[in-house]
C-alpha cells in the first residue's frame, strides 16, 4: 500500500515540480472532490475492523493493552522516517516501512500525546508494507511504529522533538 | 580515501609555518602577500570555500569564542576547543597571525598588530591568487551570505548578490537567504543566478508533494574529473527563523535523500562527490558517519574556522569535514589528488584572509563603492564610543549582546530582557566609534521588531530549556547550531549535561527566586510570529547610544555554568 505519490523526473533525473499536478489537485481540493476519490483508500481498507477504545485508550499502556500487544521486540526490519525536529507539531510528517515478511498491520504510536494511538492499517497480502502519514504531536516524543508480522509484534522508535523555535543560528 | 599519518604531518606543520609572528617586543615582521599565500598547487581538483560572510563586504574585526562547549560524544572534538587548547590541538604557535586568526587569544593587542580581517574586495585578491595556481578551480559559497549588514538589508540582498557574481561564486547554498522570502530567493536564482551560478539543496522540498525546489546536485567537470557538489541548505530554517517567509517549503537533514543524491551522482559518473553544507559542525560530522560515498564535506554554519578538518569514517570509507568560520575571514582551499577514477590524497587549508596583507582588488573595490554609496550618511553616524571591546559570538553572551540587553531594559522599562543567540555580528575594538554601521551589524534582520512582554517564571523556564536543549543536546540531530539566548536582568545556572528541562536552574532577579506564577515585564527582540510589530531593535538601542555618548567596559552576565570546569571548550 504505497500511498504517497513519488517525484516527477526531467531527463537529467532532476527532480522538478509538477505545477500542472499541484494545480489540479489544488482546484479538486476547492471543488470538494478529493472526499470522494481514492485518497480515502486506507480508511475504507481499514473500515472493516475500527476499534474505537484503542484510538481513545490514554497512556500508552492502554493503548497497547487496547490493541491487544503483550509484548514486541524491536527490529532493524521496522524503519520510522521523519525529522529529527518538527517544522510545524500539528502536522509532523512520517514514514513507516516494514521489511518483515507477511506484514499483516502497522500502527503509529506517539508515547507522550494524550491519545496516543494515531493511524493504523490492516495490510492485505501481497502489499507493499509502507505507507506516509502526518501526525499530530502535543509535545516531544518518541514515535512507536508497531508492526503486526506472522502474529508476532514488532516496533521501532524514532525521536521527534517539538521545540518553541525562533532561536536564529 | 586514505590520509596516511605523512600527509597528516604535513598538513597541519602548513597551518603553522606559513603565517607572521610577532617578535619580544611586539613588532611584526611581515611577509610579502606571495610569501603568506604561497601554497602550491597539489592534485588535479581545487575547491575554493567560504560560508557565514554575514554580508560583510568590508574589512572587520572578528573575535572568536572563548565558550563553545561540546557536550556527549563532542566533548573536546573540534569545533570544541577554544584559546591555548584549541592552539595546542592545531599545533599553532602563540603571538602568531595564526594564533589571531583562529582563537580570541590578546585580541586587542594582535589586532593592532595584524589589522582587520575578510572584506570582498581582499577576499577577491584572494580567490584570483589561488585560481592562478589552480585552473578551474570552483568557488562554493555555503550561504549565510546575503544577510548581515544594513546595506544588504536595505537593498534586500541585492548587494551581495552582485559582489557574488563579481566574485565568481559558481555554487551556492543557503540559510538566512530565506529570510528575504522565498519570492525574493527564487528571483534571484530565476534571474541574477540564471547560467551563472548554480543554487543547489537536496533537502528543500515543497511541504505538499515533497518535490524538489532547487537542484539537490551540480556535476562540474574539472581538469578531466567529474565532480559532484550537493547542496545541503540549513535543516531548521523555518524553525529557527520564521515559518512564515518559506511557508511552502519543508526543510529537515534528509539522510536517506542525500544518500540516494550521492548514490545517483556517482551513478552518473563523478569521482568526487562534495556536500556544500549549512547543516553545522556536528551536525555535518555525525552525517558522516552514516553517509557513504562523499569524500567531503565543506561546512559552515556554526562558525567555527577549523584549520585542520576532521576525518570521519563510515561504512564506504572516510569523510572530510571542514568549517570554514565567518564574515569572510577566511577561505577554505581544499585540493584532491584524483587518479584512476578516485581520490588518491588530499591537502586542506583555511586561509584567514588579512585584509592589510592582501591588496584589494580594485574591480571589486569599485564595485563596493558603488553599492554602498547611497547609504554612506547613515552607515557612518556616530551613535557613541566604546570604551570596551564589543564582540558577539559564544556559548551564553558576548558584551555586544550585553549592550542590547541593557538598553532594552532602560529604553521598554523592562526587568528582563532576552537577545537571540546569533553567531553572527562584528567585533569593535575599545575606544572606537560605534557608527550606525556597526549596530546594524549586531541587529539587521527583516524581523528586528523590539518587544515588551508580560511573562510568568515558568514561561521563562520553558523558553530558556528549550533554546538550551537546541544547543546542548547530547545529539547533534537534534541542535539547531544557534547559541544559548541571552539574558539581561536575571541570573541563571545552567548544567548542559542535565536532561531537558533540568539545565536551567537558580533563576533569579535581584536576588530574588524567580516564582513560577509571578509575571514579569520581558523585553526582546526578533519574534518568529507572522504579523509581529514593534520598534525596530536598532531603533531602540540607537536611541540609548546617543543619549549615553560613552559606554564603558560592561560587565558580562554570565551564567553560573555546572559540570564544565575540564570542558576544552571553554576559558572564562
Amino acid at each position: 500500500m504505497q500511498v504517497y505519490t513519488m517525484f516527477d523526473s526531467d531527463e537529467k533525473g532532476v527532480q522538478v515540480m509538477d505545477q500542472g499536478r499541484r494545480n489540479a489537485l489544488r482546484m479538486a481540493s476547492a471543488l470538494g472532490l478529493v472526499c470522494a476519490g481514492s485518497l480515502l483508500g486506507p480508511m475504507r481498507a481499514f473500515a472493516g475492523e475500527w476499534k474505537a477504545n484503542s484510538f481513545e485508550a490514554k497512556g500508552l499502556a492502554n493503548a497497547l493493552k487496547e490493541l491487544g500487544v503483550d509484548s514486541y521486540t524491536m527490529s532493524g526490519e521496522v524503519s520510522v522516517i521523519s525529522a529529527e525536529i518538527a517544522e510545524n507539531g500539528a502536522v509532523v510528517p512520517v514514514s513507516v516501512n516494514s521489511a518483515i515478511p507477511n506484514t499483516e498491520y502497522m500502527a503509529i504510536l506517539i508515547e507522550k500525546n494524550p491519545n496516543p494511538l494515531s493511524v493504523a492499517f490492516n495490510i492485505p497480502e501481497g502489499t507493499e508494507a509502507a505507507f506516509t502519514t502526518r501526525v499530530k504531536m502535543g509535545e516531544t516524543s518518541n514515535i512507536l511504529a508497531l508492526v503486526k508480522a506472522n502474529g508476532k509484534w514488532f516496533a521501532a522508535s524514532k525521536e521527534v522533538k517539538v521545540t518553541l523555535g525562533g532561536c536564529g543560528g | 580515501m586514505s590520509i596516511s599519518r605523512r600527509q597528516f604531518i604535513q598538513l597541519i606543520g602548513a597551518a603553522a609555518a606559513s603565517g607572521m609572528l610577532l617578535n619580544a617586543k611586539g613588532v611584526l615582521a611581515a611577509p610579502s602577500m606571495d610569501k603568506l599565500y604561497d601554497i602550491p598547487r597539489f592534485g588535479n581538483v581545487h575547491l575554493l570555500h567560504f560560508t557565514d560572510c554575514h554580508a560583510q563586504l568590508r574589512p572587520i574585526y572578528f573575535r572568536e569564542p572563548n565558550v563553545n562547549l561540546g557536550v556527549g560524544q563532542a566533548i573536546g572534538r573540534p569545533p570544541h576547543l577554544v584559546g591555548e587548547k584549541l592552539l595546542h590541538h592545531m599545533d599553532i604557535k602563540p603571538g602568531s597571525s595564526e594564533a589571531y586568526a583562529f582563537s580570541y587569544l590578546n585580541f586587542e593587542q594582535a589586532s593592532n598588530a595584524f589589522g582587520k580581517v575578510g572584506g570582498f574586495s581582499h577576499l577577491a585578491t584572494l580567490v584570483k591568487h589561488m585560481k592562478d595556481s589552480r585552473p578551474n578551480a570552483l568557488l562554493l559559497d555555503g550561504g549565510d551570505t546575503w544577510q548581515g549588514s544594513a546595506t544588504a538589508l536595505w537593498t534586500n540582498g541585492q548587494d551581495m548578490v552582485d559582489a557574488c557574481l563579481q566574485l565568481g561564486v559558481d555554487v551556492m547554498t543557503a540559510h538566512w537567504e530565506m529570510t528575504l522570502g522565498d519570492k525574493r530567493v527564487k528571483e534571484i536564482v530565476e534571474k541574477d543566478f540564471k547560467n551563472r551560478v548554480d543554487f543547489i539543496a537536496q533537502n528543500i522540498k515543497t511541504t505538499d508533494f515533497g518535490d524538489q525546489v532547487f537542484a539537490p546536485y551540480v556535476i562540474k567537470e574539472m581538469n578531466g574529473v567529474p565532480v559532484a557538489i550537493i547542496g545541503q541548505a540549513f535543516p531548521y530554517t523555518p524553525i529557527a527563523n520564521p515559518r512564515h517567509f518559506v511557508p511552502d517549503w519543508t526543510f529537515g537533514i534528509q539522510e536517506e535523500n542525500l544518500q540516494a543524491m550521492v548514490d545517483e551522482a556517482r551513478a552518473k559518473g563523478a569521482k568526487v562527490v562534495v556536500l556544500l553544507s549549512h547543516n553545522g559542525m556536528d551536525v555535518d560530522i555525525k552525517l558522516a558517519s552514516r553517509v557513504r560515498g562523499m569524500d567531503a564535506i565543506l561546512g559552515g554554519h556554526t562558525h567555527d574556522g577549523m584549520p585542520v578538518p576532521v576525518i570521519v569514517d563510515n561504512a564506504g570509507g572516510k569523510t572530510l569535514v571542514t568549517n570554514a568560520g565567518s564574515n569572510s575571514k577566511f577561505l577554505g582551499v581544499l585540493d584532491f589528488d584524483v587518479r584512476a577514477g578516485a581520490v588518491q590524497g588530499f591537502k586542506y587549508r583555511l586561509l584567514p584572509v588579512f585584509s592589510n596583507y592582501l591588496p584589494a582588488d580594485p574591480e571589486m573595490e569599485q564595485l563596493i563603492g558603488k553599492l554602498r554609496a547611497p547609504f554612506e550618511n547613515r552607515l557612518n553616524e556616530k551613535l557613541a564610543v566604546t570604551q570596551g571591546t564589543l564582540y558577539r559570538r559564544g556559548n551564553f553572551n558576548g558584551t555586544f549582546d550585553q549592550l542590547i540587553v541593557n538598553a532594552l531594559m532602560e529604553v521598554k522599562g523592562a526587568e528582563i530582557a532576552f537577545s537571540p543567540g546569533f553567531r553572527w555580528g562584528t567585533s569593535l575594538l575599545p575606544n572606537t566609534e560605534i557608527l550606525m554601521e556597526n549596530l546594524m551589524d549586531q541587529t539587521a534582520t527583516t524581523y528586528s521588531h523590539s518587544t515588551l512582554t508580560e511573562m510568568t517564571g515558568s514561561m521563562i523556564k520553558t523558553v530558556m530549556e528549550d533554546v538550551a536543549d537546541n544547543l546542548f543536546n547530547p545529539d547533534p540531530y537534534y541542535q539547531q547550531g544557534g547559541d544559548m539566548v541571552r539574558v539581561g536582568g536575571m541570573t541563571y545556572a545552567i548544567d548542559p549535561n542535565a536532561a531537558m528541562g533540568s539545565r536551567v536552574q537558580d533563576m533569579r532577579l535581584n536576588g530574588v527566586p524567580i516564582e513560577a506564577t509571578k509575571k514579569y515585564k520581558v523585553a526582546g527582540w526578533a519574534p518568529v510570529a507572522e504579523g509581529a510589530s514593534g520598534e525596530p531593535v536598532w531603533d531602540v538601542v540607537a536611541t540609548w547610544l546617543r543619549s549615553k555618548k560613552s559606554v564603558p567596559p560592561l560587565p558580562l552576565n554570565t551564567p553560573r555554568i555546572i559540570g564544565m570546569d575540564t570542558n576544552p571548550g571553554m576559558a572564562l
